[in-house]
């Protein structure tokens, strides 16, 4: 998953293939980074050496701690990102695919220069905090300032990791150390404010002081509460929707690709009326499910159907696309399918065949599907010519056995007639097998 | 959903497709957003000397529906469902009192490419008289169109099935006896319709005559429009799983 939209920096996003330095947005490298990937990111916005811009932070920091107001600002406002970012000295820490496959977090052992970096930071830290003298009373004030610092720095580089973690997957074990590393930053936050308390001589009042924080706290929970829980609804419903809709999208191009391949194939297939007949019914009842069916059913064309009605269209769909002869199918009611019902079916679809190959040309077949309680309806009916009961050849006879044969053997009812008005109806009966 | 050919020329008692053409006329207004299906429908049916369907107006959008039906009063409108404005639903909802005219009352045949139930029940319960999908024939949609100016309703074997699904005996007992039900006579009526008989095989199958098949349908098609049952006030297209 790719960055989210910056909100520091307006450049122009560039296209991937550019080989050209073209302007990019500003991020904090989520890799190779120490604190907060500031330097980093900033060295690969602008193009320089990482060493470089830490130095330059550092001997900002010197500067009354400007350095170190800067590099928080930045932390707080650049949003973490990955690419763009000058990757060719790795950091301390890096990416790479493990071995059950998933990216994992390594040290890697530092270079030269990242150490001479370290050296430079150390000293200079050591220097600033020689050089201020501004007071005693202000001096004492640093240690808890760095504490604050310190804890500060660790729950934001959590939130980082966090944020990584949707990219990159951590590894199972090491849900300790998040945990942990947000505890550790609060407590030395906490610390460094109790010391800031401590030192301006109101000690006694501290507990006074702690109770009337908590009580500020939990005002601006209690004001606050609502919206942040609505916020993480609203954002786990808009990801759910936009979850179905990609999924939506995505059966909807496929849909657009087979009308695309039927029409070509209607196409070429121009002549042979039969043939497009055919083709366009099918995609008429594909696209058909689709428009018109209730929010785009989630299984594929390959699962077996469970219920009735779903198996009923499966099979006249099935029969119609093979012997191009159309069948209108009705089913009133609906049930699970069981093994007697399977039985039924086969002798529905062995009806449907037949109707097709001998009674097509009077119009379509006409399939009926209907539960009603424990029984379930089905008739087949065509218009063909019909038969004589005497007179029939032998082979649908055969067929025709089969049909009754399989009804009966399955506890079911079959009847073989005559419509009223030309064509030959089959009408099948069967109780539902009993559920437990 | 196509009715079936060779039964089409038994359906209306006299119907002028070609046989009895005494001049009977129909006077049509086509609407549809779609403007090659309107001209290929005029095509096919339009020959009012051969077909007796002359059509008089065409609209594509709800506002210019109404304005071109209170403006030639035909006798039936070929409705489509999706319309741009509100659908055939909103067109039906304001040509309410020109649908109850005592004189010449114009009546609405419902004619869509889509056949999910939401749709055909819309509009049936806004007052059309039926619900044909756009693969119907040429000459079965002539005779719907006659069937429905002469007050008969035309169930297709699709819209049958949707009314028996929608009044399925259910544990629930009916708020209006009179409306939320079905009598035995007009389920078994409604079944053979969609078993795909036509009206004179329904009549010889049951021992009654072709009108009395006719009142049944019709009987059916008002408690279908006025009744109150739950599964049709909201209707669910998830099939219930006995």
């Amino acid at each position: 998953m790719a960055t989210t939209t910056p909100r520091a920096g307006s450049h122009r996003v560039p296209p991937p293939e550019l080989t050209e330095p073209a302007p990019r947005k500003l991020y904090r490298s989520a890799e190779g980074r120490w604190l907060g990937g500031v330097a980093r990111g900033l060295a690969g916005h602008l193009g320089v050496p990482v060493s470089w811009v830490r130095i330059l932070f550092v001997a900002l920091v010197m500067a009354d701690g400007f350095g170190a107001l800067l590099y928080a600002l930045f932390w707080f406002v650049v949003p973490l990102g990955v690419g763009g970012v000058d990757t060719e000295r790795p950091g301390l820490i890096g990416t790479a695919p493990g071995p059950d496959g998933r990216r994992r977090l390594f040290a890697r052992k530092p270079d030269k220069g990242q150490v001479l970096a370290l050296i430079a930071l150390i000293i200079g830290v050591g220097i600033f905090v020689e050089s201020i003298h501004i007071g005693r009373v202000a001096d004492s004030y640093i240690w808890p300032l760095l504490l604050i610092a310190a804890g500060v720095a660790l729950v934001w580089r959590q939130a980082d990791n966090a944020r990584r973690a949707q990219w990159v997957e951590f590894s199972r074990s090491k849900r300790v150390l998040p945990v942990a590393r947000m505890a550790a930053g609060v407590l030395l936050v906490g610390v460094g404010v109790t010391g800031i308390v401590v030192i301006q001589g109101s000690a006694e009042h501290l507990g006074a002081v702690l109770q009337a924080t908590l009580a500020v706290i939990v005002g601006v929970a209690l004001l606050a509460g609502p919206y942040l829980v609505r916020m993480m609804q609203d954002l786990s419903a808009e990801r759910l929707m936009r979850i179905r809709a990609q999924e939506r999208a995505e059966v909807a191009a496929h849909v657009h690709d087979s009308v695309l391949h039927t029409l070509t194939l209607i196409q070429r297939n121009a002549d042979d009326a039969r043939e497009v007949a055919r083709l366009a019914r099918a995609q008429e009842r594909e696209l058909r499910a689709w428009l018109y069916k209730p929010e785009g059913t989630g299984k594929d064309e390959e699962e077996a159907p469970d219920t009735l009605a779903e198996a009923v269209r499966r099979t006249a769909a099935e029969v119609e696309d093979h012997h191009g002869v159309p069948i209108e199918v009705v089913v009133v009611g609906d049930c699970p399918l069981d093994e007697r019902l399977a039985a039924q079916l086969q002798a529905a679809r062995e009806a449907m065949v037949n109707a097709a190959k001998y009674g097509g040309e009077g119009g379509p077949v006409q399939v009926y599907a209907e539960v009603e309680g424990r029984t379930v309806f089905l008739s087949v009916r065509d218009r063909g010519p019909g038969f004589d009961l005497d007179a029939v050849p032998d082979d649908r006879m055969g067929v025709r056995e089969s049909i009754i044969g399989r009804m009966q053997r399955n506890g079911g009812t079959a009847r073989l007639r005559s419509a009223p008005d030309g064509g030959t109806e089959v009408e099948l009966e069967m109780e539902r097998a009993a559920t437990t | 959903m196509t009715e079936n050919g060779p039964t089409a020329a038994e359906w209306p008692p006299a119907g002028p497709a070609g046989s009895e053409g005494v001049g009977r006329r129909v006077r049509v207004v086509l609407v549809d957003d779609h403007r090659m299906f309107r001209t290929g429908v005029r095509a096919e049916i339009g020959e009012t000397d051969r077909t007796g369907v002359e059509v008089v107006g065409e609209a594509a959008d709800v506002d210019q529906a109404v304005s071109v039906i209170n403006a030639t009063r035909p006798e039936v409108v070929l409705l489509d469902v999706h319309l741009p404005g509100g659908g055939g639903v909103e067109v039906l909802r304001r040509c309410t009192p020109l649908m109850g005219d005592p004189e010449s009352p114009v009546r609405f045949l419902a004619l869509s490419v889509s056949d999910a139930a939401e749709d055909v029940i819309g509009v049936i319960r806004g007052g059309a008289r039926g619900y044909v999908t756009k693969t119907i024939t040429g000459t079965d949609l002539i005779d719907a169109i006659f069937r429905v100016r002469d007050g008969d309703a035309v169930f297709s074997p699709r819209l049958a099935g949707f009314v028996l699904d929608a009044f399925a005996s259910s544990d629930a007992p009916p708020v209006d006896e009179d409306l939320d039900r079905l009598t035995q006579r007009e389920r078994e009526v409604l079944r053979l319709i969609a078993r795909g008989y036509a009206y004179k095989e329904v009549a010889k199958q049951l021992f009654i005559s072709v009108k009395t098949v006719e009142s049944h349908v019709s009987a059916v098609l008002r408690k279908l429009q006025l009744s109150n049952r739950h599964e049709l006030t909201r209707w669910a297209t998830a099939r219930r799983l006995v």
